[in-house]
């Protein structure tokens, strides 16, 4: 009776481990670097004088303390998913995206565009608002595509000049033909209408339903890598130009796509933040969500369940530093100290794997001394 | 067989890179006039042992004696230091440089004045060419002269270092079979005048024609030392495998039929404009084995890419049953029924993170049962993976495994069963066992055979002669862009192709002049 | 091995120590608030350090905690979605009064004051209307005018220039002043503008002010925030005769020989007259101006340094006039072309 309730369990254990375990293989590296982090992090809020638990317990605090920060966290990580999402899509390809800025700032101009010299009714105008956005994002992406498929232009090279492009042009188009007429004379668009915003899902916080859009279209882009042609012809591509072509893929057509696909989603995380947070664009607006992607994406591991997780941890961390400074007193500096140590330690994944081998041989090397003390006791 | 102090002797040397145990306790000894054959599979560890020899790489555990005292070998300068001469795969000579300058570099003569001392140089070269009959000339240029001269020039360099004992790492893979008798010539010579030598390779017939003692590892683990007296081709394979094996093709002949591949006059440049084909001209009949032969580097890779689609031809015409198939998408020939066993697995055939699933489709991914519409049907995929990891004995826990952790001969009976498996009019195989054990050579030759049989067109192209000579029906010899022989696959020789192979003898028409679209 | 396990043992008791250390400390900062009136200043994304707005702020926020003893607390966002969570925070946290720095938050202040009615909040540089709001704008172009008649009297090419930041509304206000103060006093001087098109790049300002002195110039106003840091650099390149003016803060140590005078523009003044009027019960919400009747703006205290008092007295006796009524200082490029100088 016993014996057999025993195996049952163990065979369900087994089975829940074949499904999980992976999983758990995949998390051990980005947690352990979260880990490493937050310790060596702890040291450098021990040198500027502060208390790192108290430190710590403010951040998570004013990360999820109350139903106010959970949702603002929420908000953060609905941008960071789509251009971290960005950035996965194309390195599956094994393109370098550095533009995923310059293409949620185009996607979030166009979005502005639509939501403020359109009208329509809501069940039209929102959704164009957010197409908008993937569509000129899409197409910032799809030019250096474009220029890496037909001229081997470097696609970092490509981005990053679009990035200056979309910037300076943005900055044009808000201090001039997009500028709002008010007497305040604010370099800034006026609202869009109420038709093309994304509805509070949260109050009192400021959470819109971008998240569930986001969280949906992290279902989708893995569906579409993992689970079609389309992701088999782009991973193959990046994995092995040479290869694919053999096979019959078209590799500059796939780099273009992803390129595509990949400018479209930062795109769309530019339309969601205006139509869900800002709802105007306003002068020098640059929040970075593209930048820190990069980071996302390689903390993610390229993979959008991976990406949501550390676009979680991201938000986390800077909606957290708010609260760290707030209530702890310490500098939100540190929380870039964090985040810069959690990119070092999984991108230097030696050193966290390094961490299990070298405990055990401390303790292999205080064994051989403590035998080696007997020893020396036992002839003294 | 020898009593006196080995020139060199490695003892219990032991390399492990990180998960990966390279050399155990591996035991090697070469004496004064002798040729020592060092044999193993590819990636069983004969490079990295040498490698640590020539100190390149730190050993793990193990020691090393030059003639009976212990040395400890850091980096190749020390090497040198103790007389080890070291000739690698790829040779690395300056090309516009002369054979005396390259010879000289990194211990360049000085007058009195200083100045660099060409002309003593080029008598000493002299003079150590004509001691090993080497008849290297010290004023030619790198750039102008053969393969084989240059591994001459290799050898030259080690001797006016100062060598006592000279490794040749697979020195033969880039000649023609005159340039390797000579090799062996020079061998002996060497040898005779007191400088042994270890030839590395896993050529059974060259091991046992010039060496006196072969060492045989498998899997970095030392399998013995045999005397060539005690050994064949069939005890090496076997100590090689770690079980018997058949080393002749066995068919019989074919029979062919109508024609299924027509090249037509084919002509094609490289990326920088450069001549790479000129005027190929070929038929391959359905039923028939058609082998192309010839020294690496005479148009053989370009004419398999322009056939499958992935290389522009600049003119002449490319049919398959009829149809014109020049320069169509790699996709639209691969649909119309000419499957391509790649030259090189790795670079084309395979891509090595994917699964062996997911290879086994590539070329037919977005093709039903594989794919509807745009979503992949698993199912199916897994099924077929399943049904030729069976069929082709792929030793692997299962179809999810990636290729990457495969062994060189299951990835590419991995390949094979994809390509075997699209049904092709014509099968192309470039090179289909290269760096393959000796066991998956055996089962490889087999299936291409069976494709023969069944009906098929097949295309061979191998740098290995007996592989060609094996498996053709027909021979045909590409030399500068051409093809300049055809010989019936029954009647072929290895010392007669080996003449057309060196461009000395062409039994072929001229081409017509290309470019004329 | 001995040695270094002694070293880890040692570490981890200087951790614990230093964490029940800090918590008392924590425990004392508590207490010595002083006075139950407590005031917080939001940055915007630039931060303390800035050598200019913010820290301007925070130096009216310190005197305020000296002078009236007051509790005082600094939130610095690093991102545009961190203003509306730190401005709403701020009064959960026990503020009385909270200052949003810049006209970018004018969006989050409009939001955060109607959800917190009961909480008071002040806004510099920007208009929000309602009752618990008081908006705190400057005259930056009577500060400008101001500079701007040094910069016409001090000049030997009769060529003075306007370096920029980018070309928006705020200041264009600081060029169109200047360009009026220079063309009241010598009607002769030309003025060069140019923008920068950054806020926060040194290299770009001292190229931008290098090319100006080359082309003539031996004055420049600079208008720019950390972009002007590179104006101070490329005058004391170029050495004695070529002035720069500041802007915002006093500059002169920057550049002790090159500065002629620097636009204050008293964001520590708005921000410690507005903390001392609530506290005392006199919020006012709606527009409150800072121009040179209200000390809002205004030559630094070290123009004497470089600048001869005649040139002050011109300066400050016009200065007048315009306290006086007796003239209005143009803000927008159409305004400079129908200004007519004062005699």
């Amino acid at each position: 009776m016993t014996t057999s309730e025993k195996s049952t369990t163990s065979v369900w254990r087994e089975r829940i481990m074949l499904i999980v375990g992976p999983f758990l293989q995949r998390m051990i590296l980005p947690v352990g670097a979260i880990f490493m982090a937050l310790l060596v992090g702890a040291f450098f809020i021990l040198a500027i004088g502060k208390n790192p638990v108290t430190a710590y317990a403010a951040l998570l605090k004013g990360a999820f303390g109350d139903i106010y920060s959970i949702g603002e966290t929420l908000e953060n990580t609905t941008p960071l998913i789509l251009t971290g999402l960005a950035v996965a899509f194309a390195f599956r390809a094994k393109l370098f995206n550095i533009g995923a800025e310059g293409q949620f700032l185009m996607g979030g101009l166009a979005a502005t565009w639509v939501g403020t010299n359109l009208t329509l009714p809501m069940v039209i105008h929102l959704p164009l608002t957010l197409l908008a956005g993937v569509i000129v994002g899409g197409l910032w992406g799809g030019f250096a595509g474009f220029l890496k498929a037909v001229r081997g232009v470097h696609e970092v090279i490509s981005t990053i000049m679009l990035n200056f492009i979309a910037m300076f042009f943005i900055s044009y188009m808000v201090t001039g033909p997009m500028k709002e007429e008010s007497a305040l004379n604010i370099p800034q668009t006026a609202r869009i209408a109420d038709t093309a915003q994304l509805m509070n899902i949260l109050p009192p916080s400021r959470l819109s339903a971008g998240i569930i859009i986001a969280l949906l279209v992290a279902g989708f882009i893995w569906w579409l890598l993992w689970k079609t042609t389309v992701g088999y012809e782009v991973r193959a591509v990046g994995l092995n130009y040479f290869a694919a072509e053999f096979g019959g893929i078209k590799p500059n057509y796939n780099m273009f796509l992803a390129m595509m696909i990949s400018g479209g989603l930062a795109g769309l995380g530019g339309a969601i933040i205006i139509s869900g947070l800002f709802l105007r664009y306003q002068h020098g607006f640059e929040p970075g969500y593209g930048f820190t992607a990069i980071a996302v994406s390689l903390v993610g591991a390229n993979n959008p369940p991976g990406v949501v997780l550390a676009a979680l941890l991201f938000a986390t961390l800077s909606q957290g530093a708010l609260g760290m400074q707030n209530m702890a007193d310490v500098p939100q500096d540190i929380v870039y100290v964090i985040q810069a140590l959690v990119i070092f330690f999984v991108a230097a994944p030696q050193i966290v794997q390094a961490l299990p081998d070298w405990i055990a041989k401390r303790r292999e090397a205080a064994q051989a001394e403590a035998e080696g003390a007997q020893l020396e006791g036992g002839q003294a | 067989m020898n009593k006196k102090t080995p020139v060199i002797e490695m003892r219990d040397m032991t390399k492990v890179f990180p998960g990966v145990i390279a050399n155990d306790h591996i035991n090697l000894a070469v004496y004064e006039g002798e040729v020592l054959g060092l044999l193993g599979e590819n990636g069983a560890g004969k490079s990295v042992l040498m490698s640590v020899l020539y100190g390149l790489y730190p050993p793990t555990e193990g020691e090393i004696f030059v003639r009976g005292k212990q040395v400890d070998i850091t980096e190749p300068k020390v090497a040198i230091e103790h007389g080890i001469g070291m000739v690698h795969q790829h040779f690395m000579l300056v090309p516009p440089f002369t054979v005396a300058e390259n010879i000289i570099l990194g211990s360049e003569p000085r007058t009195g004045a200083g100045t660099l001392d060409i002309a003593k140089a080029a008598e000493d070269i002299k003079a150590l060419s004509e001691k090993y009959n080497l008849e290297v000339d010290p004023y030619a240029k790198i750039e102008d002269i053969s393969v084989g001269m240059a591994q001459r020039v290799e050898i030259l360099k080690t001797m006016y270092r100062g060598a006592q004992v000279l490794i040749l790492d697979e020195p033969t893979a880039v000649l023609t079979p005159q340039e390797i008798k000579g090799l062996f010539k020079i061998m002996r010579n060497l040898t005779e005048s007191g400088v042994p030598v270890i030839f590395i390779s896993h050529k059974l017939k060259e091991l046992m024609e010039i060496c006196d003692r072969v060492t045989v590892i498998r899997r970095g683990k030392m399998i013995g030392t045999i005397g060539i007296e005690d050994a064949s081709p069939q005890v090496l394979a076997s100590m090689m495998v770690g079980r018997d094996v058949v080393l002749e093709v066995d068919k019989e002949a074919g029979h062919p039929k109508e024609v299924t591949l027509d090249v037509k006059n084919i002509h094609a440049v490289d990326q920088n404009g450069l001549p790479v084909l000129n005027g190929v001209s070929f038929q391959v009949r359905a039923g028939e084995i058609v082998g192309i032969a010839g020294v690496a580097g005479n148009g053989q890779s370009e004419l398999i890419e322009v056939i499958t689609g992935l290389h522009k031809a600049k003119s002449g015409a490319v049919q398959l049953m009829g149809e014109t198939i020049t320069n169509h998408s790699a996709k639209q020939i691969i649909h119309g029924g000419i499957a391509t066993i790649p030259e090189d697995r790795h670079h084309r055939g395979l891509i090595l993170d994917f699964s062996i699933a997911d290879n086994g489709v590539l070329g037919s991914h977005d093709q039903p049962p594989f794919a509807r519409w745009i979503r992949r049907n698993f199912d199916a995929i897994k099924d077929y993976a399943d049904e030729f990891i069976q069929e082709f004995d792929v030793r692997t826990p299962n179809q999810e495994a990636l290729v990457r952790n495969l062994s060189g001969g299951n990835q590419q009976k991995v390949i094979i069963a994809r390509e075997i498996g699209r049904e092709p009019n014509l099968l192309i195989a470039a090179q289909p066992t290269r760096g393959v054990d000796v066991g998956a050579i055996e089962f490889i030759h087999k299936r291409i055979i069976e494709q023969r049989d069944a009906g098929k067109a097949v295309l061979v192209i191998s740098n290995e002669l007996d592989e060609v000579m094996g498996l053709s029906d027909r021979i045909l010899v590409m030399f500068h862009g051409e093809i300049v022989g055809e010989i019936p696959g029954e009647e072929a020789t290895e010392d007669e192709l080996g003449l057309y192979m060196a461009g000395a003898k062409r039994n072929t028409p001229p081409s017509q002049g290309g470019e004329t679209k | 091995m001995k040695n270094r396990f002694k070293t880890w043992t040692l570490l981890a008791v200087m951790l614990m120590v230093s964490l029940m250390g800090n918590a008392c400390g924590g425990g004392d900062a508590a207490d010595t608030g002083g006075g139950d009136f407590k005031a917080a200043i939001v940055t915007d994304t630039a931060g303390l350090g800035d050598q200019s707005f913010n820290d301007s702020a925070n130096r009216g926020l310190e005197k305020a905690k000296a002078d009236l003893g007051i509790e005082t607390q600094v939130y610095e966002t690093s991102q545009p979605s961190d203003y509306e969570p730190s401005l709403s925070r701020a009064p959960s946290q026990g503020s009385d009064i909270t200052f949003a720095i810049g006209f970018l938050m004018t969006d989050a202040v409009t939001n955060v004051s109607s959800q917190n009615a009961d909480a008071k909040y002040a806004i510099i540089d920007s208009v929000v209307e309602a009752d618990n709001v008081a908006s705190l704008v400057f005259k930056e172009e009577e500060g400008s005018f101001l500079v701007g008649v040094v910069a016409g009297l001090m000049t030997k090419s009769n060529k003075v220039a306007f370096l920029g930041g980018m070309e928006v509304p705020l200041i264009k206000k600081f060029e169109a002043g200047f360009k009026a103060g220079v063309m009241t006093v010598n009607p002769d001087a030309e003025v060069i503008a140019t923008y920068a098109g950054d806020f926060n790049d040194p290299g770009k300002g001292k190229e931008v002010a290098l090319s100006q002195y080359a082309a003539g110039a031996d004055v420049i106003y600079h208008a720019s925030g950390g972009t002007g840091l590179g104006l101070f650099q490329a005058a004391q390149e170029k050495g004695a005769g070529f002035w720069a003016i500041g802007v915002d803060s006093d500059q002169y140590e920057l550049a002790p020989e090159n500065t002629l005078t620097s636009m204050m523009k008293r964001v520590d003044t708005a921000v410690f007259e507005t903390i001392k009027a609530t506290k005392e019960g006199n919020f006012k919400s709606g527009i409150t101006v800072f121009g040179l009747k209200e000390d809002g703006v205004g030559l630094s205290p070290t123009t004497n340094k470089n600048t001869p008092q005649d040139v002050i007295d011109k300066a400050n006796a016009l200065g007048d006039k315009i306290i006086a009524g007796e003239f209005t200082v143009p803000t927008t490029d159409e305004e400079l072309e129908s200004f007519t100088p004062p005699k």
